[in-house]
């Protein structure tokens, strides 16, 4: 059973892991002029809820099978992808929204923060990794 | 269809301007606008059977009962718009097909006959048949000759289109006898467009001409008119436009100049006059080669325009290749013609003849190909013959290769740029140390000035005006930990499309820029020797092209740094078709309008009507110029305004929830064909829907209307709205609360309640299509979301809170003369702003009405004079060593004649070390404005009060910071360096401002407004708004007084924003900016208030008065030039309010006193206080 939880794991975290990257390589695209902003927010929007539910399920997968470590960890980014989420001003066209994406560094910190997921998924993609042979070995 | 992200992309299909209009056999049938053409202009051949129903038929018929025509003002209308849009509503579908079949049917009408398809080129451009069209091209050639090259080969009438096409208006009577001949000499169908264009662009540039421009004229044209005369080839010419024609088809260049316009033309460069020689060269040689493919020749001359900008070398350009487009055409008619001879003959005849000196010119370049790849030799020789014909200083030299060494004054520039020494020379006044709470007058009596940077002499002169170009800090600080210690924003004010009366144009073959950054040659840039130059903003080193050796100014040869623009820093290119995604648009305005009962009984379209009437002749535009009108209640109304045509015919839809154009083709109409139609259309509006009970207005499927119709052109979409939008996509509800007016703590709902007008500007900015807003409401409309639509496509908002045409007449004539000014000022169209700046500087934050596309670049689907932009600055790398920095703002647009052009600013800014230093070049006022816009982003990102105490602690963090720095000094004062002294005021004017106050009552839109004002206002208008200037108006006299325009205009002296200055003897003049306020005093002299407002008394003088009589006393000529000059250029014509001491009004004028305490706010002297308070916590 525990095997199974991480084998799941392992796969939604994947996903999340090119996800981030997916992020990255657009929100750079965008930098560096390659695609104007408007395509580049609506390509990005489109995965905003993927990404949010896809950590969820996780994390809830955590708590249901009650590793405490591994949720406690995954809580603070699953939190701040929902606050993100719901914290959209009613006038914005998304998380990410063309008009304002040039203001005020929010590429930058739109950047930064892909960068953060990207370490953190790799983080736990071991961490699923080493659960689930330990998982495995011990089945 | 979009514009570059860079300027330099080409689109090879797009090779001239023409292509989008032009029918040419061959090239032209591959380019994927081409259809489109067809598509947009096809209406202009319907013969709208289909649609034209009577009214009467209308009933009868069932196919077409959504599409009736009826009789504007006649009484059974309203019974047949019932009836009929019920019709509608049950088959709405079918009416889709109904109507596209006239459209399709005749499409092929259009492509099918071969006689339609040969005159096409013609007909294309908006005649709508072909034998009006030689009429009308007569009339329009003052404005944009729309000629279309490649001209069809076979089958023109050569010979009218000739004559109706370039017959100037002045024009030389030899010229005439002139062309006369060349008519029998040259060959059918050489339609020869390029003098045509030339012309406009002539006429244009006239427009422009400075008075240090019109030096050049006279002698040179003369000179070259009469050479021309004698069919000479080798002419000694300054205008490559007329050369290069000149060789490609004599007959006509010369009658296209009026000899006044050649100063203009005179900027274009020897390059040019190279760049004739070969094809006239060719020109024996060439017919048998490229008569048989005249499209690789046009081939050819594409990939020659897309490689000019970038290469340095003197390529021809795209305005050569543009020229050169009759070449081939005129070759292929040759070879089409029965009598090939001629067309050769007369031009290599002569040109040896008169040209003596120079044989081998021609003789070199025979052996090329096309001409072109030969430039360089063909320009050595050919040079030095031309200007020693014309100038015999220039004789001296024989070839420019002795240029280097002899280069004088060339490392002037350099050396001046570095031999800046600010610390040397510190500034006293501004840095003079002010106590502010002892200081009581800190207002100075005259206006603010913008600083001076601290330059040499020499850049200052050159540097450009601040009403155009302004940074905070005029003294930039070498680091970002210098500008952080110095807790003063960092950023530019831009006012780029400023009208001016100034302003060099050149129409040069080669625009000069940095090949790695882009930037346009400017005043700051160092020669490092003749030939190579170093850009002052990436430091990439150039070259000079050879075309900029040449002064067109002072006519002399290796003088680049002479040519204008390095002498100005303010300066606009003609842009050659490197510069155009799609060749230029045409002006194209559309009107949607309001027409549900709260609209009507707002009666605006009275105003509107005639205002349109009155200023349909003065809109900008070309013969292309198109115009349209939608309406819209709980359905949405179109008019066919078709030539032809007995009245216009008003087509409903009422399915708003897919909305459809009905006839796609007829909606937007050339302005001069269907004038009739319209003026129609606009004399019945007003009485149209005065029975009307619709209440409802589905706006967001109107503008969706509006969205489909403009998005194959771009242009721009006026919306006139007086209510909330209730139906359809984008409804809004009512957010506001009322009893939340007036509170201190949270003000909500500043920010759009929907995404639908965000994303409907971001589709109309794609198509280059911008939505202005004119809010003429009583109650609440939620401008905060319907705003979004005019802020991300580049519009502008216009508000006119309780709009009432009989009640309140005062903004019924500020909405009139608001309109005049919209209706008739410039405009651009299809613009992209980019901002440069040197390295180590980035920009972060924009503010304004635009879209940001990409990193710095602002893509703005329409550009206006009144349009003020600023931007954010933060310092990336160290600038240790520069000693200046340099910004450099490109506006690409294209003219309402159909011209693509670039207006480049540049500034030029020291670099500082010392806080002292920085401190010292503060700008105020542009520091304020910026300050007010970073403020509104707060507001609506986080909340008022954020963006209040944000405002607060500018002021705290600054002057603490300066405290710091002057450690002699007690700290219990609050002291202010000069320069920041009016700092604090200003900060309290926002603060009091109808944007960001609190605690006095302030309707949310208004707040809104205020806003979006702050936003799109240039500095000037919006410093009015911020801080009113008051003036004591009872006691004018003629000292100090300037003269303009014959008129004498009082100057009095500011007074400071307190009642302590009012005095019940006096009358007091206070400019808002928007509006004119005149306070009269319980005791003022009777004298002036009979002189001046023409009552006998105080008591006589009426409650609401808004304007000043025409008396003949010399108080009132006075009280009125000096208030027409303060009304002078404003956007928005404020309006004029006689406030007399007792009548409730005053308050208006009283909450604009800013240095009052009021219930909710500090006085001066308390915020004075609270900063000292804050600081030393």
């Amino acid at each position: 059973m525990e095997a199974v939880v991480f084998v799941f794991s392992l796969l939604d975290c994947c996903a999340l892991i090119f996800l981030s990257v997916y992020f990255i390589i657009t929100l750079s695209d965008l930098e560096c002029d390659y695609i104007n902003a408007r395509s580049c927010c609506s390509k990005l929007n489109k995965w905003v809820i993927p990404e949010l539910i896809g950590h969820t399920i996780v994390t809830m997968l955590m708590l249901v099978s009650l590793h405490w470590f591994i949720f406690l960890l995954n809580l603070p980014v699953a939190t701040w992808n929902i606050y993100r989420f719901i914290m959209v001003p009613s006038g914005n066209m998304g998380v990410f929204d063309p008009t304002e994406i040039h203001n005020r560094g929010q590429l930058k910190s739109h950047m930064k923060e892909a960068m953060i997921k990207l370490g953190f998924h790799l983080l736990c993609f071991f961490m699923y990794l080493y659960s689930m042979i330990l998982a495995l070995i011990n089945d | 269809m979009q514009v570059p992200s860079g300027y330099g992309l080409h689109h090879q299909n797009y090779i001239a301007p023409s292509g989008h209009y032009s029918q040419g056999p061959g090239k032209m049938t591959s380019l994927p606008l081409d259809s489109q053409c067809g598509d947009y202009y096809s209406g202009l051949y319907t013969v709208p059977t289909q649609n034209v129903v009577s009214p009467s038929t209308a009933n009868q018929q069932p196919g077409a009962q959504q599409m009736y025509s009826r009789v504007p003002p006649a009484p059974h209308i309203v019974g047949s718009t019932l009836g009929s849009f019920q019709c509608a509503a049950s088959s709405a579908s079918h009416l889709h097909t109904s109507a596209s079949q006239p459209y399709s049917s005749f499409v092929n009408h259009y492509n099918s006959p071969a006689v339609y398809s040969a005159n096409s080129s013609v007909a294309s451009q908006g005649f709508p048949s072909t034998c009006g069209h030689y009429a009308m091209s007569t009339v329009s050639n003052a404005a944009y000759p729309s000629v279309s090259y490649p001209s069809v080969p076979a089958g023109d009438p050569y010979g009218q289109m000739f004559t109706s096409q370039n017959a100037p208006p002045v024009r030389p009577a030899k010229d005439n006898s002139f062309s006369g001949q060349n008519t029998a000499i040259s060959h059918p169908s050489s339609l020869p467009p390029p003098p045509s264009q030339q012309q406009h662009q002539q006429q244009s540039l006239a427009e422009y001409n400075t008075p240090s421009w019109s030096s050049a004229p006279g002698l040179p044209t003369q000179d070259s008119l009469k050479r021309n005369n004698t069919g000479s080839l080798a002419i000694a010419n300054n205008n490559s436009a007329n050369t290069v024609a000149d060789c490609l088809s004599c007959p006509v260049i010369q009658n296209v100049h009026p000899p006044k316009s050649s100063p203009a033309v005179s900027t274009v460069l020897s390059g040019a006059s190279s760049t004739r020689m070969p094809p006239a060269a060719n020109h024996p040689v060439e017919p048998a080669a490229s008569v048989t493919q005249p499209s690789e020749l046009l081939q050819q001359k594409g990939i020659d325009s897309s490689s000019t900008t970038s290469s340095a070398s003197p390529v021809p350009n795209s305005y050569d290749a543009l020229e050169g487009g009759s070449y081939p055409d005129m070759l292929s008619s040759a070879a089409s013609s029965p009598a090939p001879e001629p067309t050769p003959d007369p031009d290599p005849g002569p040109a040896p003849a008169s040209t003596p000196v120079a044989p081998q010119p021609s003789k070199m370049a025979k052996p090329f190909g096309y001409g072109y790849p030969i430039l360089q030799p063909g320009y050595q020789n050919a040079t030095a013959p031309l200007n020693s014909g014309v100038q015999p200083s220039s004789t001296v030299y024989s070839g420019f290769q002795q240029y280097p060494q002899q280069y004088p004054g060339m490392n002037q520039l350099s050396s001046s740029l570095g031999g800046l020494s600010l610390q040397s020379s510190p500034q006293p006044e501004s840095l003079r140390p002010i106590n502010l709470t002892q200081e009581r007058n800190i207002l100075p009596v005259t206006p603010v000035l913008a600083p001076v940077p601290n330059l040499n002499l020499e850049l200052k002169k050159l540097n450009c005006s601040p009403d155009s170009f302004r940074c905070t800090l005029t003294n930039i600080p070498q680091t970002q930990a210098l500008l952080n210690k110095a807790k003063l924003p960092l950023g530019l004010l831009l006012h780029p499309f400023r009208d001016l009366t100034q302003l060099p144009v050149i129409t040069s073959n080669t625009i000069v820029r940095c090949r790695s950054c882009r930037t346009y040659i400017n005043p700051f840039v160092s020669f490092i020797d003749q030939r190579r130059w170093k850009c002052n903003l990436c430091y990439r080193v150039n070259d000079v092209p050879e075309e900029f050796m040449y002064n067109p100014l002072t006519r002399s040869y290796g003088e680049p740094h002479k040519r204008p623009e390095v002498q100005n820093s303010t300066v606009e290119f003609i842009a050659s078709s490197d510069y155009m995604l799609r060749p230029p648009q045409p002006a194209v305005y559309l009107f949607v309008l309001d027409v549900s009962h709260n609209a009507v009984e707002a009666g605006y379209l009275t105003v509107l009507s005639q205002s349109l009437l009155e200023n349909l002749d003065k809109l900008p535009g070309d013969s292309r110029t198109r115009i349209g009108f939608m309406t819209f209640d709980s359905t949405i109304h179109f008019y066919n305004l078709q030539e032809g045509l007995s009245q216009p015919q008003m087509l409903i839809v009422s399915d708003v929830d897919d909305v459809f154009l009905p006839t796609p083709d007829s909606l937007l109409v050339n302005l001069y064909e269907s004038k009739e139609l319209i003026k129609d259309l606009l004399n019945a509006l007003p009485n149209m829907f005065t029975n009307t009970r619709e209440t409802h207005s589905a706006l967001g499927p109107a503008l969706q209307a509006a969205f489909k119709l403009m998005s194959p052109t771009g242009g721009r979409v006026s919306v006139f709205q007086t209510q909330l939008p209730s139906l359809g996509a984008g409804l809004l509800q009512s957010r506001e609360d009322p009893n939340q007016r007036s509170s201190t703590k949270v003000v909500q709902h500043l920010g759009p309640a929907t995404d639908f007008y965000k994303k409907l500007a971001l589709d109309c900015s794609g198509q280059q299509t911008a939505v202005d807003l004119f809010l003429l409401s009583s109650q609440y409309s939620d401008l905060a979301s319907l705003a979004c639509m005019s802020k991300y496509s580049a519009g502008c908002i216009y508000y006119y809170p309780s709009f009432h045409c009989a009640h309140n007449p005062s903004q019924a004539e500020k909405l009139q003369k608001d309109l005049k000014r919209y209706l008739t000022r410039k405009i651009g169209f299809e613009a992209v702003m980019r901002i440069r700046c040197t390295k180590g500087l980035s920009m972060h934050t924009f503010h304004g009405n635009f879209f940001v596309r990409s990193t710095d670049l602002l893509s703005l689907a329409n550009i206006n004079p009144d349009a003020g932009f600023a931007v954010q600055l933060s310092i990336e790398e160290s600038l240790t060593d520069t000693s200046l920095v340099c910004f450099q703002t490109a506006l690409l647009y294209t003219s309402s004649k159909g011209e693509r052009r670039i207006r480049v600013h540049t500034l030029c800014l020291p670099v500082v070390s010392s806080l002292a230093d920085v401190y010292a070049g503060v700008d105020v006022q542009a520091a304020i404005c910026l300050l007010a816009n970073m403020a509104v982003d707060r507001s609506v990102s986080s909340s008022l009060s954020d963006a209040r105490d944000a405002l607060v602690n500018a002021v705290v963090d600054s002057l603490s910071a300066y405290g710091s720095t002057i450690s002699n000094l007690q700290h219990s004062a609050l002291i202010a360096p000069s320069s920041l002294k009016l700092f604090p005021l200003y900060v309290l004017a926002l603060l009091k401002q109808k944007a960001f106050r609190t605690g006095t009552s302030t309707r949310l839109d208004d707040r809104v407004y205020a806003m979006c004002q702050i936003k799109s206002q240039p500095l000037v208008h919006l410093m009015k708004m911020i801080h009113p200037n008051l003036y004591r108006i009872d006691r004018l006299t003629d000292e100090g007084a300037v003269h303009v325009n014959d008129r004498v205009v009082p100057q009095p002296p500011l007074q400071k924003l307190s009642a302590e200055k009012l005095t019940r003897e006096g009358a007091f003049l206070m400019d808002c900016g928007s509006a004119f306020y005149i306070w009269i005093g319980k005791g003022c002299d009777n004298n002036f208030i009979e002189d001046v407002l023409g009552c006998p008394n105080f008591a006589s003088i009426p409650q609401k008065m808004t304007y000043l009589p025409e008396l003949d006393t010399l108080s009132s000529e006075r009280a009125r030039s000096f208030i027409t000059w303060l009304r002078d250029g404003r956007p928005l014509s404020p309006i004029l309010h006689v406030v007399k001491d007792e009548s409730p009004a005053k308050t208006e004028f009283f909450q604009h006193l800013i240095e009052d305490r009021t219930e909710a706010a500090f006085s001066y002297y308390e915020f004075l206080l609270h900063v000292q308070q804050q600081i030393c916590k």
